[in-house]
């Protein structure tokens, strides 16, 4: 017997989870713009709420778009199931609720998306939850900063806004050896650039509002589990591990094998805490990932050909892009993803704070905001913005400083990207 | 045969041809997972047969425990091992012996001599997997749940008779 043939990613992404409407032929996935859905019987709303058969209740907790792009996001990442959220920060919020306990830490990359450290440090404090940063270029950090309470170690595969390459397989061995999972935020690479799982991740988040999505119009967030962390080995993670109190002594590790992570951040996170995406959303995210390969290639290579470019220009102090030659993550960029190193990077203006206020304000085809993984060029200076929250140790340790501008290179022509830096560079 | 890895046909061969399971280890705990998948199997249309010796004489879901295959006294297609692997070679032995069609092993149940002689038998062979999550990831229905079906598929799913949150395998009458 031979087993089923693989289909390729741009497949995936077009056909994975959707099959034409049962009850109507639609092809495309259709909006199934409901707060609820009727029972076929009494027998079967009781099974549903045991979670003794699969359907829907409640689009809180799911919904037969939603399903389809987690299904898709699942499919494209390899891992054995989905979960889609209201933003990429409840998809950690639902991870991390499942995952710990008041009292326990977890291990983060330092370098992270300022929303991010933002959240870890102040709103999961609430929680109970404490972070301890290292530093994603150096493994050893990670060890280091390790403690009998650590249950999690979070990476951004490239790390934003640094345009860092982070070695995946590196960190993802300290977290085997600390027997705790691996979680990989993969919003800058997406899928198609970055597969987390196949360097030892455990889970992926992402932020579908970004380069999944594509089209800066909608909100989202996903969760993937890799199926390959044993939850029942340690008995550290007793949502998974202990009988559920929450429906009547069910073993979630037990029941749900080796997708019991995303069921679990579902019927017990999502369904408490409530961040769902809308189904429209996720149908215009659905129809973003269908042309992700396609989005993705062009990002990439007009983002090399902008910094490229600026390493050239007189008002350029540096260009950190891990597609350039040059740069100190060039290496770690051929071995994970040399099929780009993404569309988000950072370069500083020799003119400091005031000249990046000034560049933001001079471009005419770049949008100033504070946004990724848009067809259309973005461009934000951090230490204004996004990180200004941040002390300036933290905005330093984040790749925030005041010289730094960050641009998020659109599908636009090249040239013409090229055209409106150049004119707002020589107005700055 | 290579049980590493198993394509959608053959697990989907086994559950439409077949209709009578012996589930050995089935647990009257209704938080167990044996529990939930005859739950879930009967209503697809199965028989379920519990066998579990420590529980014999009693029911779960109305169906009457036995204490060994060999005490069955119907046809039984499939034997569904709910219990360690050591202890699946001699299940799968008493399978032969009443001559079931197909051993399956549950989600981390492996013997691959229990395999071989089922197979040297002529009985097919199916390890490390759950007909309740094979059956609703062939069906469409684990779909609902965003579990990746590693399946494409350009065709519509069949919705079950019982209602339109019932999808099934193969169409009432077929």
């Amino acid at each position: 017997m031979t087993a089923d043939r693989k289909p390729g990613f741009n497949t995936l992404a077009i056909h994975a989870g959707a099959q034409p409407d049962p009850a109507t032929g639609a092809r495309a996935t259709p909006i199934y713009q409901t707060t609820s859905f009727v029972f076929d019987d009494v027998e079967h709303a009781a099974a549903l709420f045991n979670l003794e058969t699969f359907g829907n209740i409640y689009t809180r907790i799911t919904n037969p778009t939603q399903a389809v792009l987690e299904e898709r996001v699942a499919a494209l990442e390899g891992g054995t199931a989905g979960l889609a959220a209201a933003s990429g920060h409840a998809a950690q919020m639902l991870v991390f609720h499942t995952l710990l306990e008041p009292g326990d830490e977890f291990v983060a990359a330092r370098q992270l998306y300022g929303g991010s450290i933002n959240q870890f440090t102040h709103s999961f404090k609430k929680c109970g939850w404490t972070v301890r940063f290292a530093d994603t270029t150096d493994a050893d950090s990670f060890r280091a900063a390790l403690t009998p309470k650590t249950k999690a170690i979070f990476v951004e595969s490239i790390a934003n806004p640094g345009g860092i390459i982070t070695d995946i397989a590196a960190i993802a061995a300290v977290a085997k050896e600390a027997d705790v999972p691996l979680i990989v935020d993969n919003t800058l690479a997406t899928p198609y650039l970055v597969r987390p799982i196949e360097h030892g991740a455990d889970i992926i988040v992402h932020s579908l509002t970004k380069f999944l999505g594509g089209h800066g119009n909608s909100i989202g967030g996903a969760i993937v589990d890799c199926g390959t962390f044993d939850w029942l080995k340690s008995g550290r993670y007793p949502t998974l591990s202990a009988p559920s109190a929450s429906y009547h002594g069910i073993t979630f590790a037990e029941t749900f094998g080796n997708f019991a992570l995303a069921i679990a951040c579902r019927v017990l996170s999502l369904r408490d805490l409530g961040p769902a995406i809308s189904p429209f959303n996720a149908f215009l995210i659905l129809t973003g990932i269908e042309t992700l390969p396609l989005r993705m290639q062009r990002h990439c290579d007009n983002a090399l050909a902008v910094a490229t470019w600026l390493t050239r220009h007189s008002k350029v102090a540096w260009v950190n892009y891990a597609g350039l030659p040059d740069n100190k993550y060039y290496a770690l960029h051929q071995r994970y993803c040399p099929q780009g190193a993404g569309a988000v990077f950072t370069f500083g203006l020799k003119g400091g704070y005031e000249a990046g206020i000034a560049l933001v304000s001079n471009v005419k085809l770049f949008s100033h905001l504070a946004n990724i993984g848009d067809t259309r060029s973005l461009i934000i200076h951090p230490a204004s913005t996004t990180h200004r929250q941040l002390t300036d140790e933290q905005r330093m340790r984040a790749g925030a400083g005041d010289e730094v501008v960050r641009l998020s290179i659109g599908l636009e022509n090249a040239d013409d990207i090229i055209a409106d830096l150049d004119q707002a560079l020589a107005a700055t | 045969m290579n049980h590493d890895v198993y394509s959608d046909a053959y697990v989907r061969g086994i559950l439409t041809n077949h209709r009578t399971i012996a589930m050995v280890g089935a647990s009257p705990n209704t938080s167990r997972p044996s529990y939930f998948a005859m739950k879930y199997l009967k209503a697809k249309g199965f028989r379920v047969i519990p066998v579990n010796p420590g529980q014999a004489g009693k029911e779960i879901l109305g169906d009457k425990i036995y204490a060994s295959l060999a005490a069955i006294g119907e046809k039984v297609d499939i034997v569904d091992i709910f219990r360690n692997s050591e202890a699946a070679l001699a299940i799968t032995r008493e399978a032969i012996r009443i001559g079931a069609k197909v051993v399956w092993m549950q989600i981390g149940v492996r013997n691959d001599e229990a395999a071989r002689l089922a197979e040297e038998a002529g009985l097919q062979v199916v390890m490390n997997r759950c007909p309740k999550i094979e059956y609703g990831r062939l069906s469409g229905e684990l779909s609902w749940a965003g579990v990746n079906s590693r399946r494409l598929s350009s065709k519509r799913s069949l919705l079950g008779a019982k209602g339109v949150q019932h999808r099934v395998l193969k169409a009432a009458g077929d």
